[in-house]
């Protein structure tokens, strides 16, 4: 299943990278280069195996532990900043970011 | 060209929990902004999710509410796709394997009872809060501030199937859903604080077409009263396009309760492939019968249960059973009532709690575990009604004052005021003659045949009386006098 | 040249220097802290930060005052910087994450921090862990200690390079594909990663969820032992994380109590009863031959010491290629995705709007490998692909899965083969064909779609690309929980054996 450049516009702006046109090409031909590897998964028969998804349920069952409800103490307004210290932009404690119009 | 509407509703309802679904972060409304957010709600490099109990819990206890089928194992799944207020930029939701499948939720609609089917419920996060105002860039561009405390809160989407066909049906299904939510503790119902929040699909099509037509999906509808304005602009504007020729595009929309109108969302991802796949994070959420049972034995009655046993075992009309059970806090206080009573009282009881409570309830926007009056205290007030001592006229005083202060006590009242019914029938036979003989022209007027002179009379009577005279003792007596 | 952590051969040798007085924690490491910078050429330290260590080396000097130390108190090591760290910043090797600081610790520092090691910086990776030599990190390649021109192997280089070298006597590492067992044979330094969900994942910047497991690098399998335990244990904050291996607690104890059962059996030869599989196909064509030869003679001294050798076959083996680059990618595809310039990360100068700033802040932020291996995995995972890549990739892992499971049912105990089907490439020496890389990774990315253990120990050298010796790593797998037994191997096999020994600079 060769990619197309749509196919690469397409995975670009889902994945929200930018890929210029003159990057087109290069990219293309390695993506596809990387599919053709892949490609060697479909002719295996797969007919009744399931996809296993944590590698340990091979074993037995994995199964999800749960966590009781107990919560954290509301952050004071230092621990908040503490967390978002790395962030690019804030005002008021909140995240900024280029309005988003809906 | 006659029109079809078909409805489906998703509900978010907000899990009451005390913590996140995927984080110990609080979930109380209202704090400063992102002091209710941890590493793990903020999607720090290195943070992972880890479910908490409680949320499953609820979602148990829903799924058996509406005799739907809880999965014994359910998958978590990721919905990918880029936004601000969604810190990991996927959600962790549930998408081939939900927890709850299938149900049903009956309804009243306009008096007559609906069922309708439920498709599924999920477990999944809530994102955080884009606040819009004021916020701008050094060079002036506008900004959004992101709050992440609402991010991680638990949600159980509930999904109907299309059955609706008309915004009133859409509305009172919306209300047993939260109402029912509400019944059974899983949800605090706050919709002004967005903890029920209703999409709804719509579409129409040609009455007899068997296809679907295009539906649109109108997001985050927080009151009853803008669901209904919503469905019905949706209606109005899709019918209106199709008639003009135009072809309804499948997207999402905002109601706007200030222009009272629906519009199209531009921000969304045009896009829509969200990619979804087992969260490699989360192994399979397994519950197995003994947890199922063991909720079902904490489950309180059912909403559904205790309105059959009000007209069985009460003798209620279904309306008034279904409406005292919109909310399990006045179910349990009309019960109380009516079990202070002597038997067969207790559609006085009904009357009393949908009428004169309710109605002084709204007036001081209290709820029902304000109310000044114990149960008990109502009851005696009834049975004072029930064995002819007072009118229920005079009962609406005395409640008034009990209202006031509760500390009074009905029979006290009755006593300090000289309530009491007169019911000696040679008393209201002296007033009732005493009120032929001094209204010789009604008289002669009922005699013509005019109905409304007889309650005329019967109101000269009770004004003799000062009110206190049996009114049903009156009606047989004068009309004893009057036809002779 | 002769490296002040030369002189003790095994972290037991400082343990015991430590405990003697015979030199205190505080002196050793600014030694060391002296060494990293006048090594500075080997590039494999990203963060250096002397008050620090210096903080931590205090406080293991208090306990050894007391007479309180445990095994690890005052052992110098670092964190790949793929590990969240407070205090030291952390770039997972990335420009996305050039300024990061965490405000937390990941569990598997906070388990060596409390075990009173000191750390002596953050080591380099290759970007997001996505690599197998050093030269996708944002800091510029890596530099093996055997040679400079050569990579020491990836994604964990600089943590290899960094005990390869004499800077530290252990690191951390990540293996996602083979990412500490590699630079390890590359490096001649010993490596292990655990059975999945051994150690925990929190703190540790994810890259493929189901495949991601921390590891340790180090110059012997008793030290490897020694670290293992220490950063094994069950972990609350991450529901990947196990609770109890074949009913054993997973915790600090397991693994030495294992490992010390093992090599303690009271046997005329320490691996008698030991059925060593060695697979078919990891002899192929793809091998070369001095390796192989290397490999063959250190299952020779592992049939003196008692071992059988059985042939077994793992027909699967071929197919872990094209299923790990669906599945890794496909997770960290989305494992990325929060990389996108609203709470942390590097944001671009000039957008349009809040998508245009996402995309240009992470095309920036994010390397060329980084960048096509996100592009695959969003493609493999879309509408319409997600059965016929994603799932079946999946399918295709469970058949390797059964692969071991059949050979370690009844055939073996545990399997043994290369590392790497060669020895350490030249620096820029990687073709413009991604996946020519990626044949590299053929003997050991099933171990990590499996989610068993494997090590490596060096055991000799083959010709480089000027014909120069270089390491070359046996590779030991065992099934699930099997660490312990594992590390007793190796360790015996480094009882009658000194490749683990020898130093690069020295005569080999």
């Amino acid at each position: 299943m060769a990619l197309t450049e749509t196919d690469i516009a397409f995975v670009a702006k889902l994945a929200r990278l930018h890929v210029t046109p003159d990057q087109q090409p290069a990219l293309k031909h390695e993506l596809n280069l990387v599919m053709g590897l892949i490609e060697q998964l479909q002719s295996i028969d797969t007919k009744g195996i399931e996809p296993l998804a944590h590698p340990l349920s091979v074993l037995h069952d994995i199964e999800l532990r749960l966590r009781e409800d107990e919560r954290l103490a509301t952050n004071t307004i230092a621990q908040r900043d503490h967390l978002m210290q790395n962030a690019p932009a804030t005002a008021d404690g909140l995240f900024l970011v280029p309005r988003v119009i809906e | 060209m006659n029109w079809e509407v078909v409805i489906g509703l998703e509900a978010h309802v907000q899990l009451a929990t005390q913590s996140k679904i995927f984080s110990s972060s609080s979930t109380q409304y209202g704090a400063t902004p992102n002091t209710q957010a941890n590493e793990v709600d903020m999607a720090l490099p290195g943070s992972l999710p880890v479910l908490n109990r409680q949320a499953v819990e609820h979602a148990i206890r829903f799924g058996l509410a509406i005799g739907a089928t809880v999965s014994p194992r359910s998958i978590f799944a990721r919905k990918n796709y880029f936004y601000p207020d969604l810190p990991k930029n996927y959600q962790i939701s549930q998408y081939e394997i939900p927890v709850v499948l299938g149900g049903t939720l009956p309804c009243f609609v306009d008096g007559k009872a609906l069922t309708f089917n439920l498709t599924r419920a999920h477990l999944e996060e809530d994102a955080g809060k884009s606040i819009h105002e004021n916020f701008a860039t050094p060079d002036g561009r506008p900004c959004s501030g992101i709050d992440l405390n609402r991010s991680g809160t638990p949600l159980l989407e509930i999904v109907s199937e299309p059955e609706m066909r008309s915004a009133a049906q859409a509305v009172a299904y919306a209300r047993a859903l939260h109402a029912l939510v509400v019944w059974l503790g899983i949800c605090d119902g706050n919709m002004q604080e967005g903890s029920f929040r209703i999409d709804a699909n719509v579409s129409v099509r040609p009455k007899g077409q068997a296809a679907f037509g295009t539906r649109t999906e109108t997001k985050n509808v927080n009151s009853f009263r803008f669901l209904e304005r919503a469905i019905s602009y949706e209606i109005r504007r899709q019918i209106e396009l199709i008639e003009d020729g135009g072809k309804v595009v499948q997207e999402t929309r905002l109601y706007d309760a200030d222009r009272d109108e629906t519009r199209s969302m531009r921000s969304k991802e045009d896009a829509h492939d969200y990619r979804y796949f087992p969260d490699p994070d989360l192994p399979p959420l397994i519950i197995t019968p003994a947890w199922i049972a063991q909720v079902k034995d904490s489950m309180p009655e059912l909403p559904k249960e205790r309105r059959h046993r009000f007209v069985e075992d009460l003798g209620l009309s279904s309306e008034d059973a279904a409406q005292l059970c919109q909310d399990r806090q006045i179910a349990q206080y009309f019960e109380a009532v009516a079990n202070a009573l002597p038997n067969g009282q207790a559609k006085l009881a009904a009357n009393w709690v949908m009428g004169e409570v309710a109605a002084a309830l709204n007036r001081e926007e209290k709820d029902i575990d304000a109310c000044p009056l114990s149960a008990g205290a109502l009851a005696k007030l009834l049975a004072r009604i029930s064995d002819g001592t007072i009118s229920n006229k005079i009962a609406r005083e005395i409640f008034t004052d009990m209202w006031a202060n509760s500390t009074l006590d009905a029979d006290a009242i009755i006593e300090a005021k000289g309530l009491k019914q007169i019911s000696d029938s040679s008393a209201i036979g002296a007033m009732v003659d005493e009120v032929i003989a001094s209204q010789p022209a009604i008289v002669q007027e009922y005699r013509a045949g005019k109905q409304k002179a007889f309650n005329s009379l019967v109101g000269q009577v009770m004004k003799l009386a000062k009110g206190k005279a049996n009114p049903a003792q009156v009606n047989d007596l004068l009309k004893q006098r009057l036809d002779g | 040249m002769a490296l002040f952590l030369d002189q003790y051969a095994d972290i037991i040798a400082l343990r015991q220097a430590l405990d003697n007085k015979q030199i205190s924690v505080k002196e050793l490491t600014q030694t060391l802290l002296g060494e990293i910078k006048h090594h500075a050429n080997l590039n494999a330290f990203v963060d250096v930060q002397a008050d620090l260590s210096l903080a931590q080396a205090e406080i293991a000097e208090q306990s050894i005052a007391c007479g309180q130390a445990g095994a690890l108190t005052g052992i110098p090591l670092a964190h790949k910087d793929i590990f969240v760290t407070e205090g030291w910043r952390t770039t997972a090797g990335s420009r996305m994450l050039a300024d990061y600081r965490s405000p937390f610790d990941a569990t598997v520092v906070q388990a060596l921090l409390k075990a009173q090691t000191v750390s002596l910086g953050k080591l380099s990776c290759d970007e997001f862990a996505m690599g197998s030599g050093n030269e996708h990190a944002a800091t510029g390649p890596v530099r093996n200690p055997w040679d400079l021109d050569v990579v020491p192997g990836g994604s964990s280089g600089g943590s290899a390079a960094a005990v390869a070298a004499g800077l530290v006597l252990g690191a951390t590492g990540t293996d996602t594909g083979g990412s500490v067992r590699q630079p390890a044979a590359l490096s001649g330094i010993c490596g292990i990663k655990p059975t999945y969900g051994v150690a925990s994942r929190f703190g540790m910047i994810a890259y493929a969820s189901s495949l991601d497991q921390a590891g340790v690098m180090a110059r012997s399998a008793a030290d490897l032992a020694l670290l293992l335990d220490a950063i094994s244990g069950f972990d609350p904050r991450d529901a990947t994380s196990i609770e109890t291996c074949r009913a054993v607690a997973n915790a600090p104890g397991r693994i030495l109590s294992d490992y010390t059962r093992f090599n303690n059996r009271n046997n005329t030869q320490p691996l008698a009863g030991l059925r060593i599989g060695v697979p078919n196909e990891y002899f192929g064509d793809g091998l070369n031959n001095d390796v192989a030869q290397a490999i063959d003679q250190a299952l020779v001294v592992l049939e003196s010491l008692g071992a059988k050798r059985v042939s077994i076959s793992l027909p699967n083996t071929a197919l872990s290629i094209p299923a790990y680059y669906v599945i890794a990618p496909a997770e960290a595809s989305s494992n990325l995705a929060r990389y996108d310039a609203v709470r942390y990360g590097h944001r671009t100068e000039t957008y349009t709007d809040l998508a245009d700033m996402s995309a240009r802040s992470r095309t920036e932020g994010f390397g060329e490998e980084v960048r096509k291996r996100i592009m695959i995995g969003t493609y493999v995972l879309s509408h319409g692909y997600y059965d016929a890549y994603y799932l079946q990739a999946q399918r295709v892992r469970r058949l390797i899965a059964q692969d071991f499971q059949r050979a370690f049912a009844d055939q073996c105990d545990v399997i043994m083969g290369p590392v790497t089907p060669t020895v350490a490439p030249a620096i820029g020496s990687l073709s413009t064909d991604p996946t020519a890389e990626w044949l590299g990774d053929i003997y050991t990315l099933s171990v990590n779609l499996a989610g068993l253990p494997g090590l490596s120990v060096p055991c000799g050298f083959a010709p480089g690309h000027r014909s120069q010796p270089l390491p070359v790593g046996l590779q030991m797998i065992g099934n699930y929980f099997d660490e312990g037994r594992l590390l007793a191997v190796a360790h015996q096999f480094q009882l009658v054996t000194d490749w683990h020994q020898r130093r690069p600079g020295a005569p080999t």
